[in-house]
């Protein structure tokens, strides 16, 4: 008998209402991820993988169907439980980094130690990841004085900081010119094929899906397509 | 870690971290000075009324803490000399209350030198001449007033005649005969002071005396000073307690006010930190903690306010002791906290039910 994906989607609907008129933006999305898999989500604007991503993410209630990501059901889950997934299970990656400027980079990262109650707990983990990740020698910047690349470095170091099964990218590329782009997707790729994490990545890039992944799930008006 | 957050945050805004400040400083500030000012007068006038060394006070029937007028006889003090052995000596002095809260007494220097132990004069002798004044060193820095000057007393020129210590009777004091003529008060004492050989045959002398002299309010002096505490303080709470309600008013509102503009402004961040798992209760508590790292060092400025307010009232206004009571600067800090934790509630709890989604989605 084979494991369970990690992620498991089956017939997800989303609507949300827009003053007096309900608007689909997920018509039954069925997806599965296995654990070490890295797959991309690729569709134009309006197509709802952001919206699957912050349901995966545990940040949106979905309206119908159901996700069960590492063998919990999103659906039955409370709000303060929703937090404690989103601190221990998934680690996101965000198309803008949403870095807290008032923070160097290295609080950035412990930040999310420190909210998911790991602070100062494993000190090794976090020198392995800013060595993979090669940001040792920018950890007392603050994000302004970082370029968007090494900003978004950062991001993944927090993503990652807590060992969540499962990297959550929504569009990680979509702020970067083409060499941090690069650079990124790369980071993604040895995270997914040296630690075997795995990651979901959304993105309307299709160069870079292909770079990168395992499989590319295509979307379009709501639905796998 | 979250300290270092808070810390962060303060320093980001800094004039609108250093208004909180002071808004809260001013607050303590007010509660301490309102309460000092009060306690202080109070404290001074118990002072100067124990400092006559009297045991006894016999006053007329219906006065209260102050008094102005004249209804006990002037025979009443060789009256109870011839009759009562126990007591050792009678001082009896008439007071008038301008209006200004100073009283001037009228009294025979001699008898309260001799009844207070001795009063030192600092400067100049005491009054010969009717229209001779004697006051006190707080009253003569008040007034910028030295010997041989002149101070208008009920209408009337007065040379002072001596500069003495404080804390013996009253501030000002004019022969008591030209009190009398002034006021025409011949005859006429406003109160009278009895001091024994022994004072711990107060209480059965005071009993005789009630019997003796039913028109009149016979009180030992600490029973007196205990009742005028009691009333003063219960008179001026009323007024102190309005006060103290407004500055924590203004506290509460000054908080409301910037942390509510700093949750708005802040507001990306508090969606990525609920994004990344931050709960409910660790928003707010960045929040709270905030509010009581502004309210820790507005305390702490309010106290050195309080210090530098005491010293120039001390310098400016002689007459309006303060006095820092450690008490209420307990409770300024404690209200000041309440208030402004009180105050940063709603928008802590309005941080805390920020939604990531459409925060990180919109923003």
């Amino acid at each position: 008998m084979s494991e369970e994906p990690i992620i498991k989607v089956q017939n997800l609907r989303k609507t949300y209402r827009l003053g007096t008129v309900d608007v689909s933006a997920l018509r039954g999305v069925s997806l599965e991820v296995d654990a070490g898999e890295f797959v991309a989500v690729l569709g134009p604007s309006g197509s709802g993988k952001s919206t699957l991503f912050h349901i995966i993410g545990a940040m949106l209630a979905p309206s119908g169907g159901t996700v069960r990501v590492d063998g919990l059901d999103l659906g039955q889950l409370k709000e303060a439980e929703r937090s404690q997934m989103r601190k221990r299970t998934v680690g996101f990656v965000f198309q803008r980094f949403n870095l807290l400027p008032t923070l160097t980079a290295e609080e950035n990262i412990r930040i999310a130690q420190h909210i998911a109650g790991k602070a100062d707990a494993d000190e090794d983990h976090f020198q392995r990841i800013i060595q993979f990740l090669g940001i040792a020698h920018r950890l007392r910047h603050k994000p302004f004085a970082l370029s968007g690349g090494e900003q978004q470095r950062i991001a993944i170091a927090r993503a990652l900081v807590n060992k969540p099964p499962i990297l959550l990218a929504d569009e990680p590329t979509g702020n970067l010119d083409s060499e941090n782009s690069l650079a990124v997707l790369d980071t993604l790729k040895n995270l997914n094929r040296e630690l075997n994490q795995t990651v979901l990545m959304i993105t309307h890039n299709p160069d870079a899906a292909a770079y990168c992944t395992q499989r590319v799930v295509r979307m379009k008006d709501g639905r796998i397509a | 870690m979250i300290h270092r957050l808070v810390l962060r945050n303060l320093a980001h805004r800094p004039i609108r971290t250093g208004l909180t400040i002071l808004a809260l400083a001013v607050e303590v500030m007010m509660i301490v000075m309102m309460t000092g000012v009060s306690e202080g007068l109070l404290q001074e006038t118990l002072r100067r009324t124990r400092g006559v060394g009297a045991d006894i006070l016999i006053r007329p029937e219906i006065t209260g803490a102050t008094i102005s007028g004249a209804d006990i006889s002037d025979k009443l003090p060789a009256m109870l000399m011839e009759r009562y052995p126990q007591i050792s000596k009678v001082m009896g002095s008439t007071v008038f209350t301008p209006g200004n809260l100073q009283t001037i007494t009228g009294v025979n220097w001699e008898e309260l030198s001799a009844m207070s132990g001795g009063v030192a004069i600092f400067d100049g002798r005491t009054y010969q001449e009717p229209y001779e004044a004697v006051i006190d060193e707080v009253y003569a820095q008040q007034e910028q007033i030295g010997v041989g000057e002149t101070v208008m007393l009920m209408g009337h020129e007065f040379e002072v005649s001596g500069i003495v210590e404080t804390g013996k009777m009253s501030r000002v004091f004019i022969p008591l005969e030209t009190m009398a003529d002034l006021q025409g008060w011949q005859g006429r004492y406003s109160q009278v002071y009895v001091k024994l050989h022994d004072p711990s045959v107060a209480l059965d002398l005071i009993e005789e005396l009630r019997t003796l002299l039913p028109d009149h309010h016979v009180v030992s002096v600490e029973a007196f000073l205990a009742n005028t505490a009691t009333n003063v303080r219960h008179l001026s709470s009323q007024f102190v307690n309005v006060i103290i309600a407004i500055a924590v008013v203004i506290g509460f509102i000054v908080v409301m006010l910037a942390m509510y503009t700093a949750i708005l402004e802040r507001t990306k961040e508090i969606g990525i930190l609920k994004a990344i798992g931050a709960s409910k209760a660790y928003v707010c508590s960045i929040v709270l903690r905030e509010t009581v790292a502004v309210s820790v060092v507005g305390i702490v400025l309010g106290y050195g306010l309080s210090v530098l307010g005491q010293r120039m009232v001390a310098l400016q206004y002689p007459l309006i002791p303060v006095l820092l009571i450690p008490g209420w600067m307990v409770g300024a800090a404690a209200l000041t906290v309440v208030g402004a934790v009180c105050g940063a509630m709603y928008p802590a709890l309005k941080a805390a039910q920020a939604d990531p989604c459409e925060i990180l989605t919109y923003e």
